[in-house]
């Protein structure tokens, strides 16, 4: 069971908080899914991912049960961190060590065993690609902005710890270009959850998980019908971007700001 | 009754962990509680309000935290039996790295911060050489490369020792730290009960709140500069 790779992680029903059952059966997550996790404050979005990432076996406060291929995982997916099919990213994940980024990722690479030497110019290449602010490898860790820190961490968690799946809490307030972190996820066969408020993410999700009162109120499939909506928030994302550089780079915003 | 002893430096997180076991067995099992610390310690009226459970609170003053705990540990006993409690949870002040305050017939438990540095586990390592379970807490905060080193270092110090990550104010992980505690044998003999090291309590006239500097001013175990060992020194 340990080599298996992961097909399939399933999320059994648990109850909301007045011990109603939830209204679905089961969820299934399969490799190159995204899915996002929308819902008011304290709605239970951040409980639903912690399920996953501790492998809930009806034993956390949701009730809910987690099964990896269809059976209970096996005891070191949860304890040992470096076999852990699941990686965790949230907006409180930080490198704490006072280390350069060529220092940090070693350390992991070391703790890994991966032998390939590029592995480290590659990793910092990929997290290049997901912030405007470029880093390098003598840059310290303690040094890096939320933006720069959450990409290398994305970056990590796709090329060092090759997790299958990433649990990603409010990333996009970290200052990184979603669009291309969903599109790299995606074809490295990655099973991505955002718990999110922002529109962008949730549209460019194959599913959202709708919550409310700590259970999962519905499950929606948009099968391309909001495909209109997602044309006009693309544009308006990437206008916002752009106006955000501008500002960045100290320019007074006079001419029309459509065309910025 | 089974005795549960909770070490672990200060602001690890060793008072979430036990509110944790606390929530866990509520109702299933009574718990007495009792926390050593050095001038002033609040756990003990805190779980006492929110779990309705008996508990004491003992303060040291100028002597060793773990000297003193070591000292009431077969009073408590006495004291827990008393009160009919099923499971005995002692929590040390975690002020001194080094101590290990674990005995036989116990449960060890300490408890480690990941935010504390990935060389943390090696600076404290008799505290995790003699315990039972390490219980990491506030994993949620750390990267996964610090988290797997972390791990790595604490095995470095205790190659067979129990791991349990957890965030201990959402509980997660606990349900390993659950097995163990209940899994842990009763007490069977509590005469027999012996520490399970010898924690270097530096008994002498400083830890007795001497002020005065130079080992001239101080009995107990001494150190001069040019001496290459300690030596005792009687009144």
């Amino acid at each position: 069971m340990e080599t298996e790779p992961i097909q399939c992680i399933t999320i059994l029903a648990g109850r909301d908080r007045n011990g109603v059952a939830e209204p679905f059966g089961r969820i299934d997550i399969n490799p190159g899914d995204t899915i996002s996790i929308v819902g008011p404050t304290g709605s239970g979005k951040t409980a639903f991912i912690n399920d996953i990432e501790v492998f809930a076996c009806g034993d956390t406060i949701t009730g809910r049960t987690i099964l990896v291929n269809n059976r209970m995982p096996p005891e070191s997916f949860v304890r040992d961190p470096s076999k852990k099919p699941i990686a965790m990213i949230t907006q409180n994940t930080k490198c704490l060590s006072d280390l350069t980024v060529r220092e940090f990722l070693a350390m992991h690479v070391r703790a890994r065993g991966i032998t390939k030497a590029d592995i480290c110019t590659k990793t910092l290449a990929l997290a290049n690609e997901f912030t405007g602010e470029k880093m390098h490898l003598d840059m310290r860790m303690t040094g890096l902005s939320g933006g720069q820190t959450r990409s290398l961490m994305v970056a990590d968690a796709v090329l060092i710890s090759n997790a299958p799946v990433i649990l990603l809490d409010e990333v996009e307030n970290a200052g990184i270009f979603k669009d291309r972190v969903i599109s790299c996820l995606k074809s490295h066969g990655k099973a991505v959850i955002f718990v999110t408020h922002d529109p962008l993410v949730s549209l460019l999700s194959d599913r959202r998980i709708v919550m409310r009162n700590g259970s999962v109120e519905r499950v929606l499939t948009p099968d391309g019908n909001e495909r209109e909506a997602l044309t006009v928030i693309s544009r308006m994302d990437a206008l916002m971007g752009r106006l955000r550089e501008k500002i960045r780079a100290g320019e007074l915003l006079t001419g029309p700001v459509g065309s910025a | 009754m089974k005795l549960l002893i909770v070490a672990g430096p200060p602001s690890a997180g060793k008072t979430a962990v036990v509110r944790q076991i606390l929530r866990s067995v509520a109702g299933l099992w009574k718990i007495a509680y009792l926390k050593i610390d050095v001038v002033r310690a609040f756990e003990d009226e805190e779980l006492r309000a929110e779990f309705s459970i008996p508990t004491k609170k003992i303060y040291s003053g100028d002597l060793c935290p773990d000297h003193m705990g070591i000292m009431i540990l077969a009073d408590t006993l006495v004291w827990a039996e008393q009160e009919k409690a099923d499971i005995l949870i002692i929590e040390s002040a975690g002020l001194c790295l080094r101590c290990t305050p674990y005995t036989t017939q116990s449960l060890g438990i300490v408890v480690l911060s990941s935010v504390s540095g990935t060389n943390a586990p090696l600076k404290m390592a008799p505290m995790i050489a003699l315990a039972d379970i390490a219980v990491v807490t506030k994993t949620d905060l750390v990267s996964q490369a610090e988290k797997e080193v972390f791990r790595e270092k604490i095995r470095t110090v205790s190659p067979t020792i129990d791991i349990v990550e957890t965030n201990a104010i959402q509980g997660t992980g606990m349900r390993y730290l659950m097995q163990a505690v209940v899994s842990t044998p009763e007490i069977t003999d509590a005469k027999m009960i012996r520490l399970r090291g010898i924690p270097p309590l530096g008994v002498c006239t400083v830890c007795a709140g001497k002020q005065e500097i130079g080992w001239q001013n101080h009995c107990g175990v001494v150190r001069k500069l040019d001496s290459t060992e300690a030596i005792f020194r009687g009144d």
